[in-house]
């Protein structure tokens, strides 16, 4: 019977959430081979660390297998439907900072707001007989974006990886990604649009709604929180 | 909502009423090819649409509607004048309200007929309010074909009706469009900027991408036209402005429409269009005067309905969707018509809807 806390258990990621919950009083190890995904919590009973993918922490926090998760606020936006009534955010951990942008040649002059895209997206397809590409693993949130604003003509072409190169690749036209320096955009001769970001993320830690709770699990929940300074 | 089975045998009841009125019955596969619908719709779709795939297919939308394939079935081997119906489910996606259903049943009915389309648009019109005359419901009318004349009678360039027209369906962009057009919004700054300078291509920063150099000076020479083109008078939006406010029952919008397209000649052909459309519905026994027209109405609908609009809904019943919704598409026949194209007017009832209303009765 423990509250489950699932953290990205890779890299920096992990890193500073270690140190955030450790500043607090709440010190969270990893434990057994470098290897394996196992970890410790001290400082407090009854919490277990739970080591996650940062991209599948959203989906368990939404099924209720873990009560806490720490991930960015792009990531919950993205894979989670109505996603204000699966989760609620208790902090936000200040780093992890990045912007999901719109991002075109710097060799597109012409183009500087969703507006200039929008009508740009119209002449090419009249031009090459098919929609701008956008190339983006944000799909869903892209696409809210670009319906709330009113750009038409364009399509979202997937991309996993190395999103800055698919315009030099001819695979697509735009993209949309997350940024934080925005360096590797212009490495790639791209710009960002100046309407501003789709989304500014970070790191936040977030409480699942449909996680079950027993009574012991309710106490060592309010100690932890209490503990995080973020009991109300 | 009511159960399956019930839903299932209502629909047939319906489907055999439309059959009699002449209608052939048309099936459709639930897998539709996506790159169709991608391209009618855009990427707007998948937010309403289901999206699967295999390898070999690529991807397939689970059938958000009937109109589409019905109208490739007729446009491919469809003899004329054609009447259709069809009854089955549809599926779309509800990713923000999960009180709406994904799944449910259409049973349609649709015209194709060059000849008269004020009697078709009635015909349609009348059947829908023959099937629905047991339940209380009330009528909503529109004319997409109204605001296409009015936009097209601007007296303005090219390019900015063909702009105005292609964000019809997206009230939010048309707006902003026509308030940069007529002045009442202030050129960017970047656009500004980008205008000013003598050879704007001359960066230095190298050219990448498909979108060629002689497109970004074709699209700078379309916003130096923009710029140096006069505004919409304040008068034309105005007009245009009361256009979309009309807000009456069908006999007193026709006479407010009158009186605009006394200032507003554009749209005169299309008034005498919704006259022709209000006498056939007259002479089908309707009673003209309880139906609503909205000059807005149809504009956040799905793009293909580009003439007459209608919606029923139920009376004081918020909670449920239309019962029955329906309008005219001759766009939509030309883009799938490869080509060719007719004059096609079409609805649907929902019969689970239609069950609630009469369980409640």
């Amino acid at each position: 019977m423990t509250i489950k806390l699932g953290v990205p258990s890779k890299g920096r990621l992990m890193e500073k959430t270690f140190d955030w919950f450790g500043a607090r009083g709440v010190s969270l190890t990893r434990t057994g081979s470098e290897r394996e995904y196992a970890g410790a919590v001290d400082g407090i009973d009854g919490v277990e660390l739970v080591l996650l993918s940062a991209g599948e922490i959203p989906r368990e926090l939404k099924a209720g297998r873990i009560h806490l998760g720490v991930t960015g606020t792009d990531l919950i936006q993205e894979k989670l439907g109505l996603w204000e009534q699966q989760v609620e955010p208790l902090a936000e951990l200040g780093f992890g900072r990045a912007d999901l942008i719109i991002a075109v040649p710097q060799c597109w002059v012409d183009v500087d707001l969703l507006e200039d895209l929008d009508a740009a997206a119209a002449a090419f397809r009249k031009a090459h007989g098919f929609r701008l590409r956008i190339a983006t693993k944000y799909h869903r949130l892209v696409r809210d974006y670009l319906r709330e604003n009113g750009v038409a003509d364009y399509q979202l072409v997937d991309s996993q990886g190395a999103t800055e190169g698919t315009v030099k690749n001819m695979t697509a036209e735009a993209i949309a990604d997350i940024t934080s320096t925005g360096e590797t955009l212009r490495a790639n001769h791209l710009k960002i649009l100046s309407d501003g970001p789709i989304l500014r993320s970070q790191a936040t830690l977030f409480r699942s709604r449909n996680a079950q709770m027993n009574q012991t699990e309710k106490a060592t929940l309010q100690e932890l929180l209490e503990a995080l300074d973020l009991d109300r | 909502m009511p159960q399956k089975a019930l839903i299932r045998a209502r629909a047939a009841e319906l489907r055999a009423t439309f059959e009699a009125a002449g209608a052939t019955v048309a099936e459709t596969p639930l897998l539709q090819p996506a790159e169709v619908l991608l391209d009618l719709y855009g990427e707007d779709i998948r937010a309403r649409a289901y999206v699967t795939s295999d390898s070999l297919l690529g991807e397939q939308m689970l059938r958000p509607d009937f109109t589409v394939p019905v109208v490739q079935m007729h446009m491919q081997h469809g003899a004329e004048p054609a009447r259709y119906t069809y009854a089955g489910e549809v599926f779309r996606r509800q990713d923000a309200d999960t009180s709406r259903a994904n799944e449910y049943t259409q049973v349609g009915y649709e015209v194709f007929d060059r000849d008269n389309p004020a009697a078709a648009d009635a015909e349609v019109f009348g059947l829908i309010h023959v099937a629905l005359a047991d339940v209380d419901v009330r009528a909503s009318t529109g004319d997409i074909g109204l605001l296409m004349a009015a936009v097209q009678g601007l007296e303005t360039t090219d390019r900015r009706k063909e702009a105005l027209k292609r964000h019809i369906w997206r009230p939010r962009r048309f707006r902003a469009l026509l308030d940069r057009y007529s002045g009442r919004m202030t050129v960017p700054q970047s656009r500004q900027a980008l205008l000013d300078m003598d050879a704007p291509l001359q960066t230095g920063v190298p050219f990448i991408g498909l979108r060629s150099p002689d497109e970004i000076s074709e699209r700078i020479e379309a916003l130096r036209e923009d710029v140096n083109a006069a505004p919409i008078s304040s008068v034309q939006v105005e007009l245009l402005d009361a256009l979309l406010d009309v807000r009456e029952t069908l006999p007193f919008a026709l006479e407010r429409l009158r009186d605009i397209a006394v200032d507003m000649p554009a749209i005169t052909h299309a008034v005498f269009s919704l006259r022709e459309r209000i006498d056939a519905m007259d002479a089908k026994g309707i009673d003209v005067g309880a139906i609503e027209f909205e000059g807005s109405y149809g504009r956040t609908n799905m793009e293909y309905y580009d003439g007459f609009v209608f919606e029923f809904h139920a009376e004081g019943r918020a909670d449920l969707p239309a019962v029955a919704t329906g309008g005219r598409y001759d766009a939509l026949t030309r883009v799938l018509g490869g080509g060719n194209e007719i004059p096609a007017v079409g609805a649907v009832i929902r019969p689970e809807v239609l069950l609630a209303l009469e369980g409640q009765a």
